[in-house]
């Protein structure tokens, strides 16, 4: 084995690429400037034992058969439904659901967070307006200060993330509400990708409670057409339920460490 | 010790018989590996093209592996273009010296960890302690592994071995030591547990600058790293921290991005019986700020990929359904294994990653009785019996088997000299003892002799012409 294979100390390319705030260092800056096809990529003590593993690779499978890959697998199931069995998949996950018309989403984010007394909500960037008026008014009625928003003075308020919310700011609040990307019937999946009225993937993680609004024409019926929906280069959070355990003796335990309350509002 | 290499321990047959001595821990098992196997067994049986699912798995794994330099050498690409940075690691040593390296060039003495096979085979948390490094568990069960200074005993749930009074006991002595002490007057109840852990880890959490993940998937053609898991502990790791590191084992690459429409139905429904596991996170290089690490980690895997039947072990995508459908496993335990790979998968794959040069590992593949449900309920179709085999055929042999196996295929050989020891045996059938003595004990002692007819079945054909006499 090559584990004493001698390198340049990887802290010091570490250190070379930088505290990067938006990480985005792209090709040929830092680490980068090798390339992988000059067998330096890392320039670390990887190095040896990049060609080693490769080469390791192209003797252990030389002369193998090429296998073929058949997809006989659904890959566009019945779209029919789609809408009702998404609502009863989410709600087989222990998730609160509601079918709403359009119009009537507003409403019932209002009522969702009366129902929770949520002072303190964090809201997206991208965020319709018209939802975000509605958990404005659900903030400035039902807020409950008492007990509730654990942060500072507690107040009642719509918390946006400009400048970026800190984890303990986004751990005082008491919820989060958003829309999606996809939704997945056949699993009752929702998918999170960042985009508009989502946000950053701490924001619907740290609080204890998620509303998330769910259009009908974002419901495919299954998990190949999510896939073909999706873009792999933004990061992406599958969400099928509230967070939940089933370490201790196999009982299932919602609600560990994500948002023990997942509760979702379908537009037909 | 938690995840430690079990360098030591004696051969399967002595871990198993004491194994099956603990009433509760087979009670336990029981209990586990037949809940999650019947939401299995349901969840699959939703799927009409469940067949369909699972031969494309096969094919595309067989399609990587096959190509595996190749996508490797594109996943490399893909997140360095990304703005990530890619490590290799020929062994467990090189790979805890990278990422030792990596979380002192941070400045930092901790790291959060989600739960990753990949690290537990390699000791990577005591590497870092001896480095002055304190890794820290996050998943549930793992944090009652660590806690308890334990060994985990199932790939899906490791502390299954633990029943809650134990894990209140775990709780209440050792989470001060290691952070915010459990709370007062704490129950065994699971819901009290789960808070308990919830309360202990979310400081941390919020405050952990460097974080370390395996991986389930990796997608050569964007360079897309894949959690699935359902605690939100793996996405906190993930998300929050400026630093992450992701050691993931070579063959855990998938070809394309479409490749996941496969995966993502196969793993879920086989491993924790569920249409899907509460959160899956996907990232692309370095996102949302954070310093991104991968290191790709070989650790004996192109020795398996060079054994022509045992390198279907590296379609294994960790799901633990043959562990649960087991008849072994569900009396002897995951410890019995001796490896953080138990069960079935494990007898294939850790004598294969590690050599048959110890006890333990030579007597893995034999660690079974090739009853073939692991095969029928794997979703990449690996033939475990077929791999068992192939291996028990390359481990070492005792003399006296060798030598008693020679002596068979000498007398099977021929039908004349099968139909001597036949009349042999039937005319000194009276002195057969029910135990051989000295070492062949051994082999009478886990079997019964059958009785010997007096006259074997030819003869009696011979004798009335098929019973026409």
């Amino acid at each position: 084995m090559s584990g004493g294979a001698a390198g340049p100390d990887p802290t010091a390319r570490a250190h070379a690429a930088g505290p990067d705030p938006r990480g985005r260092t792209g090709p040929g800056t830092g680490a980068a400037t090798g390339g992988p096809g000059t067998g330096a990529a890392t320039g670390g003590p990887g190095t040896g034992s990049r060609e080693l593993i490769l080469s390791r690779i192209r003797a252990a499978v030389a002369g193998a058969p090429e296998p073929g890959i058949t997809r006989a697998y659904r890959t566009s199931p019945d779209q029919a439904g789609a809408v009702e069995l998404f609502a009863e998949r989410v709600a087989d996950y222990r998730a609160v659901v509601h079918v709403v018309d359009a119009d009537e989403v507003a409403g019932a984010i209002t009522a969702a967070l009366g129902r929770r007394a949520a002072g303190r909500v964090v809201v997206p960037d991208g965020l319709p307006e018209e939802w975000a008026r509605a958990v404005r008014s659900a903030v400035e009625a039902g807020a409950v200060p008492l007990g509730r928003g654990t942060s500072g003075a507690g107040a009642a308020a719509i918390m946006r993330d400009a400048p970026a919310l800190s984890a303990a700011e986004l751990d005082a609040a008491d919820g989060v509400v958003t829309s999606c990307a996809v939704g997945i019937a056949e699993t009752g999946t929702i998918v999170l990708d960042a985009g508009p009225g989502q946000g950053r993937r701490a924001l619907t993680l740290v609080p204890d409670y998620h509303l998330c609004v769910v259009r009908a024409d974002q419901i495919v019926a299954g998990v190949p057409e999510a896939v073909g929906r999706l873009d792999p280069l933004r990061p992406l959070t599958w969400i099928s339920g509230p967070s939940a355990t089933s370490d201790i003796e196999l009982n299932r335990v919602e609600g560990v460490h994500g948002p023990r309350t997942l509760e979702v509002v379908i537009a037909r | 010790m938690s995840g430690g290499t079990f360098l030591g321990m004696p051969a399967f047959p002595r871990n198993a018989a004491a194994a099956v001595q603990d009433s509760q821990l087979r009670f336990n098992l029981r209990k586990a590996t037949h809940t999650i196997r019947g939401k299995r067994a349901s969840v699959v049986a939703e799927l009409p093209d469940w067949a369909e699912l699972r031969a494309a798995g096969k094919e595309i794994k067989d399609h990587t592996l096959r190509n595996l330099d190749r996508y490797l050498l594109q996943l490399e690409e893909a997140v360095t273009a990304a703005g990530g940075h890619v490590h290799w690691a020929a062994d467990a040593a090189e790979a805890n010296r990278i990422v030792a390296d990596l979380v002192k060039a941070t400045g930092e003495t901790s790291v959060v960890k989600v739960k990753s096979m990949a690290t537990q085979e390699i000791g990577l948390n005591e590497a870092l302690q001896e480095e002055g490094i304190t890794a820290y568990e996050t998943d549930l069960a793992e944090l009652i592994v660590q806690l308890g200074d334990d060994w985990p005993s199932h790939i899906l749930v490791p502390a299954i071995h633990r029943n809650r009074s134990e894990i209140r006991e775990i709780f209440q002595e050792k989470m001060a030591s290691y952070g915010r002490a459990a709370p007062e007057g704490l129950t065994d109840e699971p819901r009290a547990l789960a808070e308990a852990a919830r309360l202990h880890l979310r400081e941390r959490f919020l405050s952990t600058k460097v974080a370390v993940s395996g991986a389930n998937f990796m997608i050569a053609e964007t360079g897309t790293l894949v959690v699935l898991e359902s605690e939100g502990n793996g996405r906190m790791c993930l998300t929050l921290p400026e630093t992450l590191i992701s050691v993931v084992g070579i063959e855990k690459l998938l070809p394309s991005w479409r490749d996941l429409e496969v995966f993502l139905q196969l793993l879920p429904r086989s491993s924790t019986g569920e249409r899907m596991n509460p959160y899956t996170s996907t990232w692309t290089g370095a996102v949302e700020g954070q310093e991104f690490h991968l290191v790709l980690l070989d650790n004996g895997r192109t020795r398996v990929l060079a054994d022509e039947v045992g390198r279907q072990a590296l379609r294994c995508i960790r799901c633990s359904a043959c562990l649960n459908v087991c008849p072994v496993y569900e009396r002897a335990g995951g410890h019995a294994y001796g490896s953080v790979y138990p069960g079935p998968i494990g007898a294939i794959l850790t004598p294969q990653l590690r050599g048959m040069g110890s006890a333990l590992d030579a007597s893995l593949p034999y660690a079974s009785t090739l009853c073939g449900a692991c095969f029928d309920a794997c979703p990449v179709a690996i033939d475990i019996p077929e791999v068992l085999v192939h291996l028990r055929g390359k481990a070492r042999h005792p003399r006296a088997e060798r030598l008693g196996m020679r002596a068979a295929g000498w007398v099977f050989d021929r039908p004349a000299r099968l139909a001597g020891a036949q009349r042999l045996g039937a005319r000194l059938r009276r002195f057969v003892p029910g135990r051989l003595p000295g070492p062949l004990a051994g082999w009478t002692d886990t079997r019964d002799i059958p009785d010997i007819p007096a006259e074997s079945f030819r003869d009696w054909w011979d004798r009335t012409d098929g019973g026409a006499r």
